[in-house]
């Protein structure tokens, strides 16, 4: 099932980059196409925070990971680059999980 | 011996100011950008193996994401909804949502690349957010080709690099908690985001997302809540465009 899904997903994101080159720009050029499709990845790697910092399943939960997200937010606003921010997010819920 | 030839090249077509010189120094300095970037999102692809083998996808599957898919936003949301316990499906669907921005940046290469042949369908899977930055950042279209085509092979063999190498090294971790893992992809997630979120309206967008997903959680299975921030952040965009 695992490999099905994965399989699926590549070859969607792959029809996707091949439809920017290939179809009639008309389609793409459209308005409300240019408008939304922005906005998707920002709702939903939101949602992606919010989800993957306060919940397990489908139980909201508040544990070491939102200070592990804190400490991310500091790391962005210092514009620490992608490592950095990631390491020391899991670092700090490591640390606070030992004491 | 061959490089140093091409260096006095450059050397002596700078000096003559010649066209060619400043062909071969943008080159240079294209490549360098290139490596940069690629050397960059090599060290987050290490991130991606590591998160995506602490959520419980095989070093294959993991490896098979950052070849067949290869565009970073949509692999993180893979295996983060997965990590978090949703259905695969659930994450493919969130991937492909993610994956629509590539549609618009191929719409913006299409001028740029061959419309025809077997070269696009290999340019397309280079379609991502890190080529196509470097390939409308030039004016002319034989350079813009050129920092497309070499952005996008150094990014893909670093990326797959990190990518092995962070899903080989968690491989063998028991229980990635507690090395802190479950921590990571929260993160990963807020890196991906910042870069979005200069302008107000984003911000307000992010904030509602994020709220509209963890009140929903408790009622629908794992995942459902993105598809369904992605249902109302497209009418939403829809309905303000046609205003």
């Amino acid at each position: 099932m695992m490999w099905a899904g994965v399989l699926v997903a590549c070859a969607a994101c792959y029809a996707l980059k091949l439809a920017g080159l290939s179809l009639p720009a008309r389609l793409l050029e459209d308005v409300r196409v240019q408008r939304t499709v922005p906005l998707v990845p920002v709702a939903l790697l939101a949602a992606l925070v919010a989800v993957n910092t306060f919940s397990t399943g489908t139980h909201l939960v508040l544990d070491v990971r939102a200070a592990a997200i804190g400490v991310a937010a500091v790391a962005v606003l210092l514009r620490a680059p992608f490592l950095v921010v990631v390491v020391s997010a899991a670092a700090i819920a490591a640390l606070l999980r030992l004491l | 011996m061959a490089a140093s030839i091409a260096r006095d090249a450059t050397i002596c077509a700078r000096m003559a100011g010649s066209g060619r010189g400043r062909v071969i120094s943008t080159r240079r300095a294209i490549i360098r950008d290139a490596l940069g970037i690629a050397i960059a999102s090599g060290a987050y692809a290490v991130s991606f193996g590591a998160i995506s083998s602490a959520a419980g996808l095989s070093v294959l599957q993991t490896c098979a994401l950052s070849v067949l898919m290869f565009t970073g936003a949509s692999q993180f949301a893979l295996v983060g909804v997965v990590g978090a316990g949703g259905s695969v499906w659930a994450g493919a669907a969130t991937a492909a949502l993610l994956g629509s921005r590539n549609a618009l940046y191929g719409l913006r290469l299409s001028t740029i690349l061959d419309r025809s042949g077997l070269k696009r369908l290999l340019a397309a899977h280079f379609v991502i957010d890190e080529t196509t930055a470097m390939a409308i950042a030039r004016e002319d279209p034989v350079q813009s080709r050129f920092a497309f085509w070499v952005t996008g092979v150094a990014l893909f063999t670093l990326w797959n690099l990190g990518t092995l190498v962070g899903a080989l090294a968690t491989h063998f971790v028991p229980d990635p908690k507690v090395l802190g893992l479950d921590a990571a992809p929260p993160a990963a997630f807020l890196a991906l985001l910042a870069p979005r979120l200069r302008a107000r309206e984003p911000m307000a967008i992010a904030l509602a997302a994020g709220v509209v997903a963890l009140v929903c959680l408790p009622f629908v299975p794992a995942g459902v809540p993105l598809l369904i921030v992605a249902v109302l952040v497209a009418v939403f965009g829809v309905m303000r465009a046609r205003r």
